[in-house]
C-alpha cells in the first residue's frame, strides 16, 4: 500500500484540508446560531465567543490552505499538456489518465472513455474558480465574529449576517469539493 | 417565565467600519475574480497577461489579483472606516451585489459565453 507524491498532495488538498473545513462547518454554525444572551450565562457567552473565534480562524486558514494547495500543487498536474494536439490519439485506448502520456485534463477532453468533456468544461472550470470565494467569505465571517465578539449575543441581525456569510462559504466550498471528488473519480491525478 | 433577548437597537441598523470592511472586501474580491475570469475568456491579450505561471496558467493571475483585491480592499476600507458606524443596509446591498456578480462571473456557462 503506497501513495505517489501526486496522490499524497491530492489527499492533503481534498481529504485533509477540504474535509476539515466542510466537517467543522456544522459545529461553527451551531455555535454561532445559539450564541444568544437568553440561552447562555455570561460565562457561557465568554467561553463560546472565544471558541467561535478560534474555530472560525482555523476554518478560514484551512480554506486558504485548501485553495492554495489545489491551485499551485495539484492543478498543474491535472492540466499538463501531455497528449499533444490530437487528444483522441494521445489518450487512445485508455480507461484512466496515464502519467507521462495523458493528463486528467487531456483525458477528459479527449472523450476516449465516454462523454467526459463536460467534466472539464463545466465541472473543473467552475470548481477551480468558485473555490477561491470560500476563503474570502470565511475570513470575513471570522473578522465579524472577532470584532463583535460577545456583543453578537445581543445583536441578532449581525449574527444572522455572520451566519449567512459562513453558510455561503460552506456552500461554495461544498460545490468545489463535490466536483473535485467526482472529477477525481473519473480522471484521478496520479 | 418568559425571557426576552435584549437587543441593542444600534446593531440593527448600523455596522462598525471594520466589520463593514470585511463584508465589502469579500464582495470586492469575489467580483474581481469573476470579472477577471470573464475577460480572460473574451481577450487573448488578457489571457496571456494573467498567465503569471506557465504550470498554473491564467488561473494564477486571476486568483493572485483577486486575493490582492480582497486583502487590499479589506485594509483600505478598515483604515478609512475605523471607529465609524456605517448604514448596515447600504453595506449589505453593495456587498451582496458584488458577491452575486462574482458568483456569476465564475460560472462557466456565463463566462464561456464571452469566449473569443
Amino acid at each position: 500500500m503506497e501513495l505517489s507524491n501526486r496522490e499524497f498532495w491530492g489527499l492533503i488538498h481534498g481529504l485533509v484540508l477540504g474535509s476539515f473545513f466542510l466537517l467543522a462547518f456544522a459545529g461553527g454554525l451551531a455555535g454561532l446560531y445559539s450564541l444568544r444572551s437568553r440561552w447562555l450565562t455570561e460565562e457561557g457567552i465568554v467561553e463560546r465567543t472565544r471558541r467561535l473565534a478560534v474555530g472560525f480562524w482555523a476554518m478560514a486558514i484551512a480554506a486558504w490552505a485548501t485553495v492554495v494547495t489545489g491551485t499551485w500543487i495539484v492543478y498543474p498536474w491535472y492540466r499538463e499538456k501531455l497528449a499533444g494536439d490530437d487528444l483522441a490519439a494521445g489518450c487512445a485506448g485508455l480507461q484512466l489518465p496515464q502519467p507521462g502520456k495523458c493528463s486528467p485534463r487531456d483525458f477528459l477532453l479527449s472523450n476516449v472513455s465516454g462523454d467526459t468533456e463536460s467534466w472539464h468544461e463545466f465541472g473543473m472550470e467552475w470548481k477551480e474558480h468558485v473555490a477561491w470565494i470560500a476563503p474570502m467569505l470565511a475570513t470575513s465571517a471570522a473578522i465579524v465574529v472577532v470584532i463583535y465578539g460577545r456583543r453578537l449575543a445581543n445583536a441578532p441581525r449581525l449574527r444572522q449576517i455572520a451566519i449567512w456569510m459562513f453558510i455561503l462559504a460552506f456552500a461554495t466550498a461544498a460545490v468545489a469539493g463535490i466536483l473535485g471528488a467526482l472529477i477525481t473519480k473519473v480522471a484521478p491525478v496520479k | 417565565m418568559t425571557t426576552v433577548e435584549t437587543t441593542d437597537a444600534s446593531h440593527e441598523t448600523r455596522i462598525e467600519g471594520t466589520a463593514a470592511a470585511a463584508l465589502l472586501a469579500a464582495g470586492f474580491g469575489a467580483f474581481v475574480l469573476g470579472f477577471l475570469t470573464t475577460i480572460n475568456e473574451a481577450s487573448t491579450g488578457v489571457h496571456d497577461f494573467l498567465q503569471f505561471n506557465d504550470r498554473v496558467g491564467p488561473l494564477a493571475g486571476k486568483t493572485i489579483l483577486a486575493v490582492i483585491a480582497y486583502f487590499g480592499s479589506l485594509l483600505v476600507f478598515a483604515l478609512v472606516w475605523r471607529g465609524r458606524q456605517l448604514a448596515l443596509k447600504t453595506v449589505l446591498i453593495v456587498a451582496g451585489v458584488l458577491l452575486l456578480l462574482g458568483f456569476l462571473g465564475t460560472f462557466p456557462i456565463f463566462f464561456q459565453a464571452f469566449a473569443s
